[in-house]
């Protein structure tokens, strides 16, 4: 459309019928799909070589007898879901704390405008946060078990190690995105490093702070009933029992309270967020 | 006149948060209250810690040296597992959640339909992958296909949810448009949601990828087959070796996934 005359560039043939692409983009595309078809499908072959397609087929019946067993939930197992209960709420509690505590310096190392070294420093605070965040709390929790033996304390710091990356890596990004006058007004008084960060950054990213760890103890609370599956204490711990017994009827009941502290700690973080920000 | 003289000689940072003083301290003071009932009920048994830092010394020592050889066939079986397992996951999530998400958008379905897509949508995001997983192997047996169902269940809560919140905030003029020319639904899904919802929906979908690779990690610990079943084994061995040597190549994989799609993303947005 470039040309100067029009004329000469203008097609001498239309298609009868408009379509939405043009031919080359659609056989691209069938190409495109039979490609992750054909990947689905060898991919499928591969993963179910082992199934037992005998187990697979009596999912229904099994689902009728595991759905009969729990259906009416033992209320009167609830009492004794109070301890663990509260122990749940302390792993993520603490566990957030910690992690919290641990966070803060590593995203200050990776920020690249308050890292002291971006050769060598950064990349290492980097790393700290991916193999934090690519290791689920649960395998975590599963070495931590084994290092540290059985209990609340290793759910604790299960919790902690995960969250140092989820929070590094937002608290890091909120660093780098604040305002460079600000910092530069503070530089400029003659403030040393930490007074920059103090009075320059601090206040620029306290907001997105106190939001990213309100919004990581609600994700922890949510990990921290399913920890005692591992053996890292908590309300886990009664499930795990409760499902090795078979005692359907006592599962019923931790999932209905699981679920309930879910939604509470979600409404709770929501509202906290919703007066931060 | 008394103005400068009783201005304080320091100046310290006001606070931001909590600027009334009686709300910060009796907040303080209930922080300070929960941290010592909390400590006070935590039980740790020192004498076992102590004991378990020499075994953590090991596990870092094998961190720093992993042993990829003695257990690989093991660790090719469960990195197969776990790859397929969350390729042909996240495949059928789409495939779910497409009309799911399509279903539970307010501007495009009657009431009805919504309320039954969004609650749908609620199950599936309230419980955790790993008590799916828990069911589904209690259901299907022990092996990957209690972990694909696992996956693709979890799939759906998550692309329909952010489908149909994207869906819902679609300039609604090009949808006018195209049903001013006579479209059918049909053809309005198609001319003008699915152009202006593509983009974000093969981002999240290779999103979701990324997640499920790092969830195939987990729920092989109750029996759903994949690397985190390796992994449980090797650390119920003792081997923490070869529990390094998973690891590592848990975080490459996840990395390189994270950053591959990034990049497509970009490339696409």
């Amino acid at each position: 459309m470039t040309r100067l005359d029009p004329i000469a560039n203008e097609p001498t043939h239309y298609a009868q019928v408009w379509s939405f692409r043009t031919p080359k983009a659609r056989l691209a595309l069938w190409a495109g799909w039979l490609a992750l078809v054909a990947l689905f499908v060898w991919c499928w072959q591969v993963m179910n070589a082992g199934t037992m397609w005998v187990f697979v087929a009596d999912a229904p019946s099994q689902a009728a007898d595991i759905g009969s067993r729990m259906f009416p939930p033992r209320l009167d197992y609830l009492p004794e879901l109070l301890a663990p209960l509260w122990d749940t709420l302390n792993i993520a509690t603490l566990g957030t704390l910690g992690g919290v505590i641990l966070a803060v310096p590593v995203a200050f190392l990776a920020a690249a405008n308050t890292t002291p070294s971006a050769l060598l420093v950064r990349p290492m605070a980097l790393f700290v946060i991916v193999a934090s965040r690519s290791i689920n709390s649960l395998i975590w929790a599963l070495l931590l078990v084994a290092i540290i033996g059985p209990g609340l304390l290793a759910g604790i710091v299960a919790i902690a190690l995960r969250s140092i990356g989820f929070v590094g890596k937002l608290l890091y990004e909120a660093i780098e995105e604040t305002d460079v006058r600000q910092t530069e007004a503070v530089t400029a008084t003659g403030a040393s490093r930490s007074q920059i960060i103090h009075y320059g950054i601090v206040p620029q990213v306290l907001p997105a702070f106190w939001g990213i760890s309100v919004f990581r103890w609600d994700i922890n609370i949510r990990e921290s009933t399913i920890l005692g599956l591992v053996g890292a204490g908590g309300i886990g711990m009664k499930l795990q029992s409760s499902i090795d017994t078979l005692a359907w009827s006592q599962v019923a009941t931790i999932l209905i309270v699981i679920l309930a502290t879910v939604v509470v700690s979600e409404a709770v973080s929501a509202r906290v967020r919703r007066t931060l920000i | 006149m008394n103005g400068v003289g009783h201005y304080p000689r320091r100046w310290r940072r006001p606070p931001q948060i909590v600027t009334d003083r009686g709300w910060r301290q009796a907040l303080q003071l209930a922080i300070l209250a929960y941290l010592v009932l909390a400590v006070g009920t935590l039980e740790v048994d020192v004498s076992r810690v102590v004991e378990g830092l020499e075994r953590g010394a090991r596990f870092m020592q094998g961190f720093l040296q992993p042993d990829f050889v003695s257990r690989w066939s093991d660790i090719r079986q469960g990195l197969i597992e776990s790859l397929t397992m969350t390729l042909t996951a996240t495949v059928v999530g789409i495939l779910v959640s497409v009309p799911i998400g399509i279903g539970a958008a307010r501007n495009l379905v009657p009431q009805p339909v919504y309320l039954v897509c969004r609650s749908i949508i609620a199950v599936s995001r309230s419980l955790q992958e790993i008590i799916i997983a828990i069911f589904l192997v209690a259901m299907f047996g022990f092996g990957p296909f209690a972990g694909f169902v696992t996956l693709a269940f979890a799939s759906i809560g998550f692309l329909a949810k952010l489908l149909a919140d994207d869906i819902e905030e679609i300039d609604a003029s090009q949808a006018e448009a195209i049903r001013a020319t006579g479209a059918s639904w049909w053809q309005l899904i198609h001319y003008a949601v699915q152009p202006q919802v593509m983009p974000r929906l093969i981002g999240l979908s290779l999103y979701r990828l990324d997640i499920n690779f790092r969830e195939s990690a987990v729920i092989g610990i109750v029996g759903a087959g994949g690397i985190g079943a390796t992994l449980n084994t090797a650390i119920d061995r003792y081997e923490y070796d070869s529990a390094g040597a998973i690891l590592l190549i848990v975080i490459a994989i996840v990395m390189l996934v994270e950053y591959s799609s990034s990049h497509l993303r970009k490339y696409l947005q």
